[in-house]
């Protein structure tokens, strides 16, 4: 890379990610976003100038070495690259597809300051997909067996990252998913327009090579409790990443008429169960070809699921937010992107009912206009309803996505444990450690919903104190 | 994969299937159902455990053919095997010592109230039970019934065995009676529980229902099983299936079961049509 100076560097444009034209893409369930070629993908890697202390590390929750997988990549060394990020992160192909970059390591870039960052996560994606594509996911060295069992319930995130982490340290790894299919919210949460299921069985794959047991079909604290798995199953330690699985809905009235859903089970019926090719599939959902749906909320889900309906055949797909554009939580891309896609943005706007028919079916919903007042605990300026303001939209469906609680399974079978007002497990910051001896948790039920790479750092984390649990148990 | 042991007929289109899934078989109570799944382009359905075996390491469940997948369910065969089966699943039944214990089954409910009537009778109730049929071969588990109950009383909506009509006046011929009745479980069709559970208020009988409504996770995480019950959203699947029956919205349930008629439909139809043509070519090859 000698050839080029940082000022040279430093002129050459970000490289847009090739996507399908929205309008075609809003009829089909196929990637939006296609993928650097080679061509593009060095080009953009000599926009780095490679600072001595790179910021963009300081940026990624899992530290993954940035600044080196992207010299390789300007050298050509597509598959050094690949292993590079991978002495960090199990899961490259899924973090460069949906990791907020715009929030972390590309909002720490230097480049970025004066310009526009260094397209981090398009170069990530495309290392883990070149390297997929050509010699499939290579797996890297585990060390010789321990003899130490760890149980991991649930399969997302958390749980992938942090069973990859233990299996190369030489533990026995098994992995509990109470769904049918692995990669939890990867599955049945992220559509398929955003992150193909084929990558998420390519990952999961990946690591059933290391040795990572998978055991689908299990519902921990049901099938078996944490207690059984460490005293009758045999396990040294657990970590529990179920995530926050539990819909909130707005205690409206008519909340329970039919064509009412939560994100999760419309983005599951969908996702997991592929409803969007009834009848091939068994599974329906909600026949919204050539209706109005209106999606509540402003957060990635919330996009995920508006854009879910469009490509269903919804006549519209609003989102209705009760603050501004600005306040909205969901990625810059995934705005952008559903506005491409002619989803409608209805905001300061909160709804007051949902209104049905006799029958039970939703017709319409009664909202409320609001305007901006100070700013709350949250930091973002609170809205206050306009008075007078009330009109009825009529819609067919409507899909709740404002966020999610925690699942109580866990907690009802599990008094040893400790757990704050919202049902959130209580852990020691630094080492993930719960209230109960050799048990760890991480991810969105330690920290309430948040995201992929978040789960998947506090995955990591725990792993390294389990293994010095283990370790230092002898 | 979990391989049925044993697979019968006890009715028309209401099939039992003795499944080997050890893990639940030791754990499941009554009350509680697994989620099952028969291919991999299936649907999961909630099914209550009617029954199990740790000896034997199996589970009973028991399936009426009603839409495709449960009639898809019904052509499996001893030695078959279910793709998943998930459980045990759902709050265990409250079970104590009422003194008088009436569990009564409508129809595939029958199935559904066996297990709870079975644990009523081991908590020294004494245990009637009342099956409810549209005919006589519609009649599930008298002989089992009779195995556990003190009594059991069997009605038909025609008359072709037992009392003659609804379970609902079996029931009200046993309060006229002067039967002093402490509890009563009440499994069927949505209109049949409400049926009993009007029927109850008036006499103050604490009486439980077993839900039904649509599922997908079975485990809290989608919300669509959700019920009120007590003026308050529930959601069935983790805070159930089984709540008082004077509390809960009937109407709304039947409304929501609703959701999915049409696309249940015509899988159905689709169902039916690629077997006709099943039948129609094997057929010609006879030919």
């Amino acid at each position: 890379m000698a050839e080029l100076s940082n000022k040279e560097r430093m002129k050459i444009p970000r490289q847009p990610m090739p996507e399908q034209n929205p309008f075609e893409r809003n009829r089909n369930f196929l990637e939006v976003n296609l993928g650097f070629t080679e061509e593009l993908a060095r080009l953009e890697a000599e926009r780095c100038i490679q600072c001595p202390k790179p910021k963009c590390v300081e940026g990624c929750p899992v530290g993954v070495q940035i600044k080196d997988f992207i010299k390789l990549v300007a050298e050509g060394d597509y598959l050094g690259a690949a292993a590079k990020i991978k002495e960090d992160n199990v899961l490259p192909a899924v973090c460069g597809r949906v990791c907020p970059q715009e929030q972390q390591c590309e909002a720490a870039c230097v480049t970025g300051v004066k310009g526009e960052p260094v397209a981090i996560g398009r170069l990530e994606r495309f290392v883990a997909d070149y390297e997929r594509a050509t010699v499939g996911i290579r797996t890297v060295e585990v060390k010789p067996p321990t003899g130490k069992k760890v149980a991991i319930i649930g399969s997302g995130p958390s749980g992938l990252s942090c069973a990859g982490e233990l299996v190369q340290k030489g533990h026995s790894v098994t992995v509990f998913e109470a769904l049918h299919e692995l990669g939890g919210v990867l599955v049945y949460g992220i559509p398929e327009f955003r992150l193909p299921k084929e990558i998420v069985r390519a990952e999961v794959e990946a690591l059933e090579k290391l040795g990572v047991e998978f055991r689908t079909n299990s519902v921990i604290g049901f099938t078996d409790t944490i207690d059984e798995l460490m005293t009758v199953e045999g396990y040294d330690a657990v970590f529990i990443g179920v995530g926050a699985g539990l819909p909130y809905f707005m205690n409206i009235p008519g909340e329970n008429h039919n064509g009412v859903y939560s994100a999760n089970e419309f983005l599951t019926r969908v996702n997991l169960m592929k409803a969007y090719k009834f009848p091939e599939y068994d599974t329906p959902v909600f026949d919204v070809r050539g209706k109005n749906v209106a999606v509540f909320g402003g957060g990635n889900t919330a996009m995920d699921a508006v854009r879910t309906a469009k490509r269903l055949g919804a006549a519209t797909a609003s989102i209705v937010y009760r603050r501004s554009e600005v306040e909205m939580p969901a990625r810059v891309e995934e705005v952008h992107h559903a506005k491409a896609e002619g989803i409608q943005f209805v905001m300061l706007t909160n709804p007051l009912e949902f209104l049905g028919d006799d029958a039970g079916w939703l017709h319409g919903v009664k909202l409320q206009k609001m305007e901006l007042g100070e700013p709350d605990a949250s930091g973002r300026r609170r809205p206050v309803p306009v008075e007078g303001s009330e009109y009825v939209m009529p819609i067919d469906m409507a899909v709740i996505a404002i966020g999610n609680g925690s699942n109580p399974i866990i907690q009802k079978t599990t008094p040893e444990l400790q757990f704050n007002k919202w049902g959130n497990i209580i852990v020691e910051p630094e080492t993930m450690k719960t209230s109960k001896k050799g048990v760890f948790a991480g991810g969105d039920i330690v920290t309430g919903g948040a995201t992929v790479i978040l789960a998947m750092g506090a995955g990591r984390k725990a792993a390294r104190a389990i293994d010095d649990f283990l370790l230092g148990e002898g | 994969m979990f391989r049925i042991v044993k697979a019968e007929f006890l009715a028309p289109e209401i099939k039992r299937f003795e499944i080997l899934a050890p893990k639940i078989a030791a754990k499941r109570k009554a009350g509680q159902f697994v989620i099952v799944r028969i291919s991999a382009k299936g649907e999961r359905i909630p099914l209550t455990i009617a029954d199990s075996s740790i000896d034997r390491g199996t589970i009973t469940i028991i399936v009426q053919g009603i839409g495709k997948t449960t009639k898809e369910i019904n052509t499996l065969q001893t030695d078959d095997f279910f793709l998943d089966v998930v459980g045990p699943l759902g709050l265990p039944s409250h079970i104590e010592k009422f003194g008088t214990a009436v569990s009564i089954g409508g129809g595939v409910g029958t199935a559904i109230a066996f297990p709870t009537a079975k644990a009523l009778k081991d908590a020294g109730n004494h245990t009637i039970s009342i099956i409810g049929g549209k005919t006589k071969e519609h009649v599930i588990l008298e002989d089992e019934m009779n195995e556990i109950c003190d009594e059991v009383y069997v009605t038909t909506d025609d008359g072709s065995y037992g009392y003659h009509g609804f379970v609902t006046g079996q029931l009200q011929e046993l309060i006229d009676s002067g039967r002093k009745i402490d509890f009563v479980l009440a499994i069927g069709p949505i209109p049949m529980m409400n049926a009993v559970a009007e029927v109850t208020r008036k006499y103050g009988i604490k009486t439980v229902v077993s839900l039904n409504p649509v599922m997908v996770d079975g485990t809290g995480m989608c919300g669509g099983c959700r019920a009120v019950v007590g003026g308050k959203t529930v959601f069935v699947c983790v805070d159930g299936p089984e709540f008082d029956a004077h509390e809960v919205d009937f109407r709304l349930l039947m409304k929501r079961n609703n959701t999915y008629r049409n696309e249940e439909h015509d899988a159905l139809e689709r169902h039916i049509c690629s077997l006709d043509k099943m039948y129609a070519e094997a057929l010609k090859e006879e030919i």
